[in-house]
């Protein structure tokens, strides 16, 4: 199946005109994951069999004509639990876990008929931006195998980016969406927290976890949030606002006339690439040209964004990550003589560097006589970086700038440096601190590599991002160029 | 500069959080969170006088449901998930350690 030259809406005309089966689809994609992955190391697990089976039912009974995800095959990011298939959230900890329950998400998935086909590689516990950090695999970026997808939801925008699968859930807690998106060229939206329950997703940081989809096309993405979208009773922080059907506002008519634009002058700063630099103010051009305001804006606080996000959410972690003690799931060490070295020995056994290390800075941010110094001062930043956004967008419909300052970097280049990762998360983490939408898309090329835009939104108006990004995408063809088999540019 | 964490501190950490560290890790994890922890103190320029902490940005307050006990009926597929377990129960080693007396 050649997923270049399709989209949700015209593979669904294909299966309810029975142009093709849903077994046959299925059986498709197992071939290009089967042709491409060996190299490209996008999933840990694959779900073949239950997926031909669920596949064959479909075509028994025939594929729902209102329901365009029915028989739609689709990744899932691996720190989102699947009932009876290996969830490990690429951790050496879950090994062989297998959930005994599925993630509302995927619930949803399901019951729109969706197939999932198997789970992708990621940083450990969603804790990284390269996908180097998974205790499994190097996922490579789709466009150039020496370089990293970027992360943590690599193997997701791998996937996608390949032409493996036409989608992909992955999750966002500091730009773990949006950099892969970015980097490998795709459409990646992390929605408003609260949006998508995050019941079943494998916590890292919870005020700031979302789930969102990575997608080719806007509108493709737009029809995965409406169907993963909305109020779940088994998680108490989702929104009980109506969910849109975001993509019915994408079509002929949808416009960016009129809309005030605002570009931090903070996210064309110091340490992004000129490239990157270059395709934003060429794409804020284009939209003055499509009928927009673009005016310079100012986030002064956006610069504390990573000191602060890395206190709270190695806090977060720190809390969250207790769970894994050897007990009742999970890897237990085997050297073991007494409870405290079952408790010791399995979290030192299967954690790896980047999980330690994120689990020692927030105890000791957390730890008695430094709570208020850490902590507490990194909760009063985010308040003022909410504060920033909130004066920007009181008359700005949404705010554009990079995802990333730069472009995919080497694999091997930056994993022994955690200073110099964390900084590539600066442009992205300020949205997750403020509970915002931001959403990734492609925008540019810098030296045959992909570059992407980031919108950011007010609460809850992903439509606004949704119709910036269609009328953008329509007016450009940087979505429409795609990597070679092989990932050589 | 004078380091803001130290090897001590950094073993006092690590036991907090159930991890063991040998001679090797300690060295370098105190060098990067050292590092680290110095990003951290850029916060202090940052005037927070009277700013009141977020710790969460969802638009629910105080979710009330009724308290009902629900029996899923899963203890036979969540114990598979066990290291070991026996009898309907999950198995731990003996917690006194017996090879000292």
């Amino acid at each position: 199946m050649n997923y270049f030259e399709k989209d949700l809406t015209t593979l669904h005309d294909d299966l309810v005109a029975k142009r093709i089966s849903v077994t046959d689809l299925v059986k498709a994609t197992f071939d290009n994951i089967s042709a491409t992955d060996p190299e490209l190391n996008a999933f840990l697990t694959l779900n073949q069999d239950a997926a031909l089976k669920k596949a064959a039912e479909m075509d028994e009974k025939g594929v729902d004509a209102d329901n365009i995800l029915a028989g739609i095959p689709l990744a899932i990011k691996d720190n989102i639990v699947t009932n009876g298939l290996t969830t490990t959230a690429a951790s050496k900890m879950l090994e062989n876990f297998v959930p005994v329950y599925d993630a509302t998400v995927v619930k949803q998935l399901n019951e729109q008929g969706v197939i999932n086909v198997g789970k992708t590689n990621m940083d450990e516990f969603a804790m990284g931006g390269s996908t180097e950090n998974s205790a499994f695999k190097t996922t490579k970026n789709a466009w150039d195998y020496t370089r990293v997808p970027g992360g943590s939801s690599g193997g997701s925008a791998a996937a996608v980016a390949s032409g493996e699968v036409i989608a992909a859930l992955g999750s966002d807690t500091g730009g773990s969406i949006r950099q892969p998106s970015s980097f490998n060229g795709i459409v990646g939206m992390k929605p408003t927290y609260g949006r998508i329950s995050r019941w079943g997703l494998i916590a890292f940081a919870s005020s700031l976890d979302e789930i969102g989809p990575m997608t080719r096309t806007v509108k493709d993405n737009a029809i995965l949030l409406s169907a993963v979208a909305g109020h779940d009773d088994h998680d108490m922080t989702t929104s009980t606002k109506e969910v849109p059907d975001f993509a019915a506002e994408l079509n002929d008519q949808t416009s960016v006339k009129g809309m005030k634009i605002g570009l931090p002058k903070e996210y064309l700063g110091e340490g992004v690439d000129q490239d990157v630099k270059d395709a934003i103010l060429a794409a804020a051009d284009k939209y003055r040209e499509l009928g927009a305001t673009v005016d310079e804006v100012s986030l002064p606080h956006n610069k504390y964004g990573v000191a602060a996000y890395y206190i709270i959410a190695s806090s977060e972690a720190s809390s969250n990550l207790q769970r894994f003690d050897g007990i009742r799931y999970g890897h237990r060490s085997k050297d073991v003589k007494n409870l405290e070295d079952v408790y010791v020995n399995s979290r030192t056994e299967g954690f790896g560097d980047e999980v330690k290390r994120r689990i020692m800075l927030g105890t000791f941010s957390l730890s008695a006589g430094f709570y208020d110094a850490y902590f507490k001062k990194a909760a009063q930043v985010r308040t003022l970086i909410i504060n920033d956004f909130q004066a920007v967008l009181k008359d700005h419909d949404f705010i554009m700038g990079p995802v990333a300052p730069t472009p995919a970097f080497k694999i091997g280049d930056e994993i022994s440096d955690p200073m110099t990762m964390y900084m590539n998360d600066v442009l992205t983490i300020p949205v997750n601190l403020a509970g915002l939408p931001g959403m990734s898309i492609p925008a540019g090329f810098a030296k045959g590599m992909p570059v992407g835009m980031q919108l950011i939104g007010r609460p809850f108006d992903e439509s606004t991002l949704y119709k910036a990004g269609y009328v953008f995408e329509q007016a450009t063809d940087f979505h429409k160029q795609t990597p070679k088999q092989g990932g050589n540019n | 500069m004078a380091s803001r964490i130290d090897q001590e501190q950094v073993q006092h950490v690590a036991s907090l959080a159930k991890l063991s560290l040998n001679d090797d890790q300690l060295k370098y994890f105190t060098t990067q969170l050292d590092e680290i922890i110095g990003l951290f103190e850029t916060l202090n320029e940052v005037d927070t006088e009277g700013i009141e902490p977020t710790s969460s940005v969802t638009d629910q307050i105080n979710v009330m449901r009724e308290d009902v006990a629900d029996n899923w009926g899963q203890s036979k597929a969540l114990l598979k998930n066990a290291p070991d377990a026996e009898k309907g129960y999950i198995k731990v080693p003996t917690i006194i350690d017996e090879s000292e007396d």
